[in-house]
């Protein structure tokens, strides 16, 4: 090896162990010491959460500031948080578990990974609808499942209910996201509980022959899609409409040319589909009691107030106001159904909407 | 054919090599070896485990409703990539290497900066710019005047799209390796080409690509395994592969089992794969003979042929760099004096650091592999070394489960056994640490640092090995004294390989990291997957411009990676 070549393979070197030097001490002097220290330490909650570290970090440094206790976070999708919880097992760190939709919560209690809470705070602040009987999870915000339409090309008279949107008439019109997204498996969960799987398997397949595009995207492009005229009626996520109002200017713009429709509302009708997201304690919380006065924090009016601003969901606590764009909503009829029953047809959801081609 | 294979040595068999080969079978290199591919190929073997647990119902519905649509995606998916990288890598490599054309000395590095663009950042940007809804099509529609469905746009969320992505981000693995063995190749064998009467076409496609077929392989099968593996991209554009049926499967079903199934079955994909190429390689051995190097005489290009090189070099790097970074750049100016901050600095570090030591860790693992395989080439050895490099084909969440259980386990058990021995916790040791994730690291990005240090090393002459074995160097010392020092070029591609994509990696880092320890890609991740694209950006492009600099090295050490380049003149005998 000549001079030159040895310098230049020895730069290489050095470069990477810079940076490994770099990132090293970056990890040995944390702010806050590795996970397996601090898990046990006192006056810290350990908080594995579905939510993303954006939406929640507000509430909780709020909660820092309000208690002093200090909030260990790890983000990721729910059900990878869930495999973390049950490999752990009784040594698992985890003292909230934290994530959307109901459905996951309730296999999270099947996993055996929750433990069951009394707190007469927690039961006072929310529906009995939107916790768990036994007190393994409770809901902190409620989102419904609307339609949105194109007001210059739907007369709005027509819309109705979940099962119209299915009819002929709409076929070619409808833009809604794919079946792998949960949302939509609760909603057609909600569809099997009321109407049976016949005709949840009838809707499904109607509102396949509906759709004006391959589902693609996700909720927001859904309700772009009725902006730029791709589709007349979109099914999405509240909060989605809510965020893009206050989003960028594009998005602001697309907003502003569809209209929000409450489906199921007529006289004798169940409601609009809605779900939640929430929390639970973690069977082998290290700090169970921390945990819990997180999960009261959560619930009260301040912390709702902030969390419906951040997440644009409905405040669980009743006399909550929402934030402003989800206000000008106006409000709604919610669909009473049990949130177990929609854990129960996930499954048969999904097979469903395998069986027919619904992407 | 025959003309490549004049230069090509007949790998030799005779008695003596035979003997030799069983008796080093289960040297301290072999057993070194096996050890590293047993640990590393813990993971595969957890999730492969649950295919041996009887089918379900859900699998005989898998296989009435939605199988059938998995395979043939999933290859069109193969076919279609492949075809694109071997276009775009291999051919510009050439383009770049042998030929002269203005703007080459730029195309030489600019050819490598996709490689720095995430696979998700491409799908998020181009779904953003070329959907229906999207600034482009709005533009036609204003310009035009034209209405919903009146015209044809090709729809950039389909699998047609996802290939053409993927493809652009992925072509630069061939052509790294590729141009590596070009700039490799003795000039010798191609001027005898050229002594016979052959044109740059001819020399090209009967000499030049033969002999760097191994590297092509190699390169193209890093593509492949990476198309068959990305989740984030398929996942945004719902397009039903075998990588999406997998989550669709496990976490909507909830059935573990029939998912480890169609995990299964996409690993017979690669193995059939891999298995394809090194039957049609055959016995044919591909190091050098000669060691005459000299600079390179290039073909000047002219007239058409200049413009279409310019054009054939020009529209990868736009298509998969400039545009989708540029967009992310106009996002970013909107987005980032909100989100450049303290904790951003630190989730950089973060990222640096941590990739840094799984590319140092995955090269040097790789090298003692790769060197095993190759001084004692028993069956035993080579399948050590296939299997421990198989999680670069596995989607990152599965390896994640997969790591996470036996570290867990562990962890728990040594807490047990503690509890009743001396009543002392000691709770979770490895679980939830950096050391966890480093591990899931080179798991999944072995295979990187595998291919192309054997690839490299392939290209080593054995005849060194013999000079230096019969002056008396042991294995351990011709390793570091005549191996590494001529496949340096190989194992500095091969870390900054694993360095961008532990960059960029996102699964594992997402569910094995400790509290608080965030990444750049993770907050890409979370604020496109929460439809925030224009937040995400900066946290993007970072990403980006920190994987430009080892693109940057990379490219600089491949056009001094040449032997001989530069001291023609000292080399006795040239």
């Amino acid at each position: 090896m000549n001079k030159p070549k040895l310098r230049f393979a020895s730069g290489i070197v050095s470069v990477l162990a810079l940076a490994l030097a770099f990132g090293l001490t970056n990890w040995l002097v944390p702010e806050q010491g590795l996970g397996t220290a601090t898990a046990q330490s006192p006056g810290s909650v350990n908080v594995y959460s579905a939510r993303q570290e954006a939406l929640i970090r507000p509430l909780l440094d709020a909660f820092t500031e309000a208690t002093g206790i200090s909030v260990n976070l790890i983000t990721a999708s729910a059900d990878a948080l869930l495999e973390r919880m049950k490999a752990e097992g009784r040594n698992s760190p985890a003292d909230v578990l934290l994530t959307t939709d109901a459905g996951r919560l309730i296999r999270a209690t099947e996993a055996d990974v929750l433990r069951p809470v009394t707190s007469d705070l927690l039961a006072a602040a929310i529906p009995e609808q939107y916790r768990d009987p036994d007190g393994y999870w409770f809901g902190l915000g409620v989102r419904a499942r609307v339609f949105f339409y194109a007001p210059d090309r739907v007369d709005p008279t027509d819309l109705s209910t979940y099962e119209n949107l299915a009819a002929a008439e709409w076929q070619g019109r409808v833009c809604i996201r794919s079946s792998t997204n949960v949302y939509n498996q609760s909603l057609l969960a909600s569809l099997i509980a009321h109407d049976g799987a016949v005709g949840a398997e009838n809707w499904a397949a109607g509102m396949v022959a509906n759709m004006a595009r391959d589902p693609q995207g996700g909720d927001r492009d859904q309700i772009k899609a009725v902006a730029a005229g791709q589709c007349d009626v979109a099914v999405a996520n509240t909060y989605y409409y809510a965020g893009m109002k206050d989003g960028t200017a594009e998005e602001q713009q697309a907003a502003a040319q569809v209209a929000l429709f409450w489906p199921n509302q007529g006289a004798g009708e169940r409601g609009t589909h809605v779900n939640i997201s929430g929390a639970g304690v973690g069977q082998f919380a290290p700090n169970p009691e921390n945990a819990v006065r997180l999960l009261e924090f959560l619930v009260s009016p301040d912390a709702q107030k902030i969390y419906a601003e951040v997440v644009y969901e409905f405040p669980v606590r009743s006399g909550v106001p929402a934030s402003d764009a989800v206000a000008s909503f106006g409000t709604f009829q919610a669909d009473t159904l049990d949130l177990h029953r929609l854990a129960e047809f996930q499954s048969d959801a999904l097979m469903m909407f395998d069986r027919v081609g619904w992407r | 054919m025959a003309l490549a294979e004049a230069a090509f040595d007949g790998q030799s068999s005779g008695p003596t090599d035979k003997s030799r080969r069983r008796s080093a079978q289960f040297g301290g290199w072999t057993v070194l070896a096996l050890a590293i591919a047993a640990i590393v190929s813990i993971p595969i073997l957890v999730v492969l485990a649950s295919v041996f647990v009887p089918t379900t119902e859900v699998w005989s519905h898998l296989v009435d409703t939605v199988l059938g649509r998995y395979v043939t995606n999933t290859l069109w998916l193969l076919a279609g990539v492949s075809v694109l990288t071997l276009i775009m890598g291999a051919g510009t490599a050439w383009l770049v290497s042998m030929c002269a054309f203005p703007g080459r000395r730029v195309f030489e590095w600019a050819l490598l900066l996709p490689l720095a663009m995430p696979a998700y950042a491409i799908a998020f940007t181009y779904g953003g710019m070329m959907d229906f809804a999207g600034p482009v099509q709005t533009a036609l529609r204003d310009w035009f005047g034209w209405g919903a469905g009146e015209y044809w746009f090709p729809q950039v969320r389909s699998l047609p799209g996802v290939i053409m992505l993927m493809g652009l981000v992925l072509y630069p693995y061939v052509y790294l390796l590729a141009r590596t063995a070009f700039l490799e190749q003795s000039v010798c064998v191609l001027e005898v080409g050229r002594t016979l009467g052959q044109g740059p076409w001819r020399t090209f496609r009967r000499i030049a690509l033969p002999l760097a077929r191994p590297a092509i392989a190699a390169g193209m099968a890093l593509a492949l395994m990476e198309a068959l593996s990305e989740f984030g991209a398929v996942q945004y554009f719902a397009v039903d592969t075998f990588t999406t049926g997998i989550f669709r499967t496990w976490y909507g079903l909830g059935d573990l089992a029939a998912a480890a199934q169609l995990a299964a079955i996409l690993m017979l994909f690669i193995f059939a794969l891999l298995a394809i190429e090194r039957i049609s390689r055959g016995r044919a051995a591909y190091h050098h003979t000669s060691t005459k190097y000299r600079p390179l005489p290039r073909y000047r290009l002219t007239g058409w042929a200049k413009t279409g090189a310019i054009a054939a070099c020009a529209i990868p790097i736009f298509l998969g760099f400039l545009l989708p970074a540029g967009q992310l750049a106009m996002w970013s100016i909107e987005t980032a004096p909100a989100i450049l901050d303290a904790r951003f600095l630190r989730e950089a570090a973060n990222t640096i650091g941590i990739s840094a030591a799984a590319a140092v860790l995955a090269v040097g693992i790789a090298l003692v592999l790769a060197y095993a395989v190759r001084i004692a080439p028993g069956r035993l050895a080579r399948a050590g070394a296939r299997i421990a490099g198989l999680g670069y084909a596995i989607p990152g969440p599965v390896i994640a489960v997969g790591v996470m259980i036996p570290f867990a386990w562990t962890d728990n058990a040594v807490d047990g056994w503690m509890r009743a021995t001396f009543n002392v916790s000691t709770g979770l040791v490895l679980s939830g640490t950096v050391f966890a994730l480093l591990f899931a690291y080179i798991v999944r990005f072995l295979a990187i640092s595998l291919n192309t240090v054997e690839s490299g090393l392939g290209k080593v002459t054995p005849n060194m090995d013999r000079a230096a074995r019969s002056l008396g160097a042991r294995p351990g010392a011709t390793l570091r004294r005549v191996h590494a020092p001529m496949v340096r070029g190989s194992l500095l591609a091969a870390g900054l390989l694993v360095f961008v994509h532990a960059m960029k990696e996102l699964p594992a880092t997402l569910i094995l990291r400790p509290f608080d320890f965030n990444t750049l890609a993770v907050r890409a991740f979370e604020l496109a997957s929460d439809e925030r694209l224009a937040d995400a950006a900066p946290a993007a492009l970072a990403i980006v411009l920190v994987g430009l600099m080892p693109v940057l090295v990379l490219s600089r050490a491949l056009t001094k990676s040449r032997p001989g380049e530069g001291q023609a003149k000292s080399r006795p005998g040239s």
